[in-house]
């Protein structure tokens, strides 16, 4: 489904991702894993499309196809989901009106008719009870006013609303109570097939507790160092990242 | 705003250009270009005018000649040949129309293009509609509903006919004909407009709304608007406008008076989509409007709330006169600018009346090479005790050729009195789109989207079918503004 070749990306003339290579497969839950600072969030930025970054090298294959030919929208609507790690505020815009125009834009994708007021709010009910998301927050302006752990959860929501193929979550347990964190696992869990993927970022093993990675990747300095799996995890857990620098070839 | 009409009018958003720019051809009884008293008298006779409404003309005529064009506004205007103007024109009457099915079908296919119908369907949906075409009113429904409750809705013409008394009494009674340039332009040839007369105590049931129309070449649209409401009465009035894409400038130059008497309440919203220009700021209307209501009751309440996208140049300040003690004067505003139009609007809230209140909350959005400014004046006076003024004064801008400015004027001449004026600036955050753009919402839909966001405080001040309409210009006269 996604295939990563010696990827190199800048952002204002200072190289982040240095030769990353990456394979994701239908059906796969991929961790990946590193310290603040090593490139995760660019990782998961370039595959969305956000502007601003140069890639040097390298290329992303995305269901056979370009990546890098395809406007973020177009990613979007071809099953791409970034839970983002910061979620913005669009102030005056409703979820709902949000949810609803995404949800129309995919299906004019896909040659289908917009969704009917009425199934459209059905749909909405029914995955606020799969992410146990408050329908009070849905009422509200996108992310206005959310506490980070309400933000976080809407992402789960509106990654439920898209059904995408490859969903990556950057950070979405960060700053999350055990409580939330279990609600967002279970968000992820619920929502896996064995026809989509979900790349999730961390960078606390604690997430893993909940959400059982098929693969766990370990980031640093721009290039995945080690690839395991889910009991990488725990060694680093246990032996810190300074272990990963010690290993690592430079 | 039900959420799934505003999906489906950004939906509905293409790459359209100007979408009403198409011409009527009819034909069209006209005076010869120019301006003096001859052409003033012509205008006069040909609408059967009583002696007062031509005197009327005349002195503001004659204190035109001795006005100087205002040139304070933040705009940038080619130099108006005003003798270039043809000032009547009407479409030619075959006979007197006594049902919708006489009207011209080509006239009426135009009210249809412009989404309104003077049909059924729109009596049904419970909107009176006074349409006035270039310079004549051309029909007005839902007259006979009106009448068992002693409202009078009408052309100004008619009610220059039937309603002297009326007329006589109140017009110029807050816009006199000497208050600026082109106020007394207007009182000296104002071709038609609406009147309405709501009655003492009299809730008006339905929407009364007016629609504009500019289509011959060359003609300049002077139209007059009269609102009285009497005491206790309430109404709520909506205004549209648009015009055909024509190469030259066409002047547009109104006046809109609103009367409230004693715990009478107005509600004036106008959605103003008049031609803009091409993308090269060729064209265009020169729109120089001057709207004032006057609270003249204790416990009235006017508010005025406009969605402004069009036109190459716009000069308008919608205001208050609050005269009566604890009355209320409003005005919500949403004003694009795209391409090189120039908007220089606002809000003028003059407090005489002791507690009296008034909000301004204004939402400019510039693009392109446009410029778009606030200018407010708040004034209290030394009687106007205790009152308050609120202003809030946003400015979104789209990308960093165009500009936005922001002329508060304030003056107060008492200490109980409280004036808070709040400004921001903002941009639409690289950050916002593409959150928009990695939900599948491309660039465009999510301009739409947020500018509709921002502008949600106007917006939802708005009668639900003139929000709808508002929403969709908000998003059409942004298209093509990134990228
Ligand atoms: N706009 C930017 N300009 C310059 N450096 C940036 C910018 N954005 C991120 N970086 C840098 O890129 C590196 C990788 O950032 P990021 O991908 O966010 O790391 P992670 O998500 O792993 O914490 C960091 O050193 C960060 O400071
Ligand atoms: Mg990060």
């Amino acid at each position: 489904m996604l295939k990563i070749k010696n990827l190199h990306v800048s952002i204002n003339g200072k190289e982040i991702l240095q030769g990353l290579n990456l394979k994701v497969n239908k059906g796969e839950v991929h961790a990946i894993m590193g310290p603040n600072g090593t490139g995760k969030s660019t990782l998961a930025n370039i595959i969305a499309g956000k502007p601003g970054y140069h890639v040097d090298k390298g290329e992303i294959i995305y269901k056979g196809r370009n990546l890098f030919e395809m406007p973020p929208e177009e990613r979007a609507q071809e099953g791409v989901f970034l839970g983002f790690q910061y979620p913005v505020e669009i102030p005056g815009v409703s979820m709902t009106n949000f949810m609803r125009t995404a949800i129309n834009e995919h299906r004019k994708y896909k040659g289908l008719d917009p969704m009917s007021a009425g199934e459209f709010l059905k749909l909405m009910k029914e995955k606020q009870q799969l992410v146990e998301i408050h329908s009070k927050l849905t009422n509200r302006s996108v992310n206005e006013g959310f506490s980070g752990g309400e933000k976080k959860k809407n992402e789960i929501f509106q990654m439920a609303m898209l059904e995408p193929e490859l969903a990556i979550l950057d950070e979405t347990d960060s700053g999350l109570d055990i409580d939330a964190l279990k609600i967002v696992a279970n968000g992820v869990n619920k929502l896996k097939t064995k026809d989509n993927a979900t790349i999730v970022i961390t960078h606390y093993q604690r997430l893993l507790d909940y959400i059982v990675p098929d693969f766990v990747h370990i980031l640093f300095d721009g290039k995945i160092v080690k690839s395991g799996g889910k009991e990488l995890a725990l060694i680093l857990e246990e032996k810190g990242y300074e272990w990963i620098k010690d290993e690592s070839p430079n | 705003m039900k959420e799934e009409e505003q999906n489906n009018i950004l939906n509905e958003v293409t790459q359209s250009d100007y979408k009403f720019g198409f011409v009527t051809d009819i034909d069209m009884e006209m005076a010869p270009k120019g301006l003096n008293e001859d052409i003033i008298r012509f205008i006069s006779k040909k609408k059967n005018e009583p002696d007062f409404m031509l005197e009327y003309r005349l002195r503001a005529y004659r204190k035109w000649l001795t006005m100087q064009e205002p040139d304070w506004a933040h705009l940038n205007i080619p130099p108006i040949d005003y003798q270039d103007i043809i000032y009547y024109a009407a479409p030619k009457k075959k006979k007197e129309l006594s049902s919708l099915d006489e009207v011209d079908p080509e006239l009426l296919d135009t009210f249809n293009k412009l989404g309104i119908s003077l049909e059924e369907q729109k009596l049904l949906s419970g909107v009176a509609v006074d349409a006035v075409f270039d310079s004549v009113s051309v029909k007005t429904t839902f007259s006979e509903t009106l009448e068992k409750y002693g409202i009078i809705f009408c052309s100004f013409s008619e009610a220059v006919q039937n309603h002297p008394d009326l007329v006589k009494k109140y017009v110029g009674s807050v816009v006199p004909y000497g208050d600026n340039y082109f106020a007394a332009l207007n009182s000296a040839v104002f071709s038609d407009g609406s009147f309405c007369y709501i009655p003492k105590g009299v809730r008006c049931p339905v929407e009364l709304s007016t629609y504009f129309r500019i289509n011959t070449a060359g003609t300049g649209q002077f139209e007059r608007t009269l609102i009285v409401a009497d005491e206790g009465s309430y109404v709520s009035y909506l205004e549209g406008c648009t015009a055909p894409q024509r190469d030259e400038n066409q002047l547009h130059a109104a006046v809109v008076e609103i009367v409230a008497l004693k715990d009478a309440e107005v509600k004036y919203s106008t959605v103003q989509n008049w031609y803009p220009g091409d993308k090269n700021g060729k064209g265009g209307i020169f729109n120089f409007v001057t709207k004032r209501g006057m609270c003249k009751g204790s416990h009235s309440k006017i508010s005025w709330t406009q969605v402004e996208t069009g036109s190459a140049v716009t000069w308008k300040y919608p205001g208050c006169i609050l005269l009566g003690d604890n009355s209320i004067g409003e005005f919500y505003s949403v004003a694009v600018t795209n391409n090189h139009q120039q908007a220089d609007t606002g809000s003028k809230m003059i407090h005489l009346g002791k507690n009296t209140k008034s909000t301004i909350i204004s939402k400019g959005i510039s693009s392109g090479f446009s410029n778009n400014s606030y200018r407010g004046l708040v004034k209290i006076s030394k009687r106007a005790e205790n009152s308050r003024n609120y202003s809030q004064c946003d400015s979104l801008l789209l990308g960093d050729k165009c500009g936005a400015h922001t002329f508060p004027y304030i003056n107060t001449a008492n200490r109980s009195s409280i004036v808070e004026h709040e400004a921001t600036t903002s941009k639409i955050s690289e950050d916002q789109l593409f959150y928009c753009q990695q939900r599948g919402i491309d660039t465009e839909n999510a301009i739409g989207l947020i500018v509709n966001g921002y502008a949600k405080e106007v917006l939802k001040q708005l009668p639900m079918e003139f929000a709808v309409e508002a929403q969709k210009l908000l998003s059409i006269s942004l298209e093509g503004s990134v990228g």
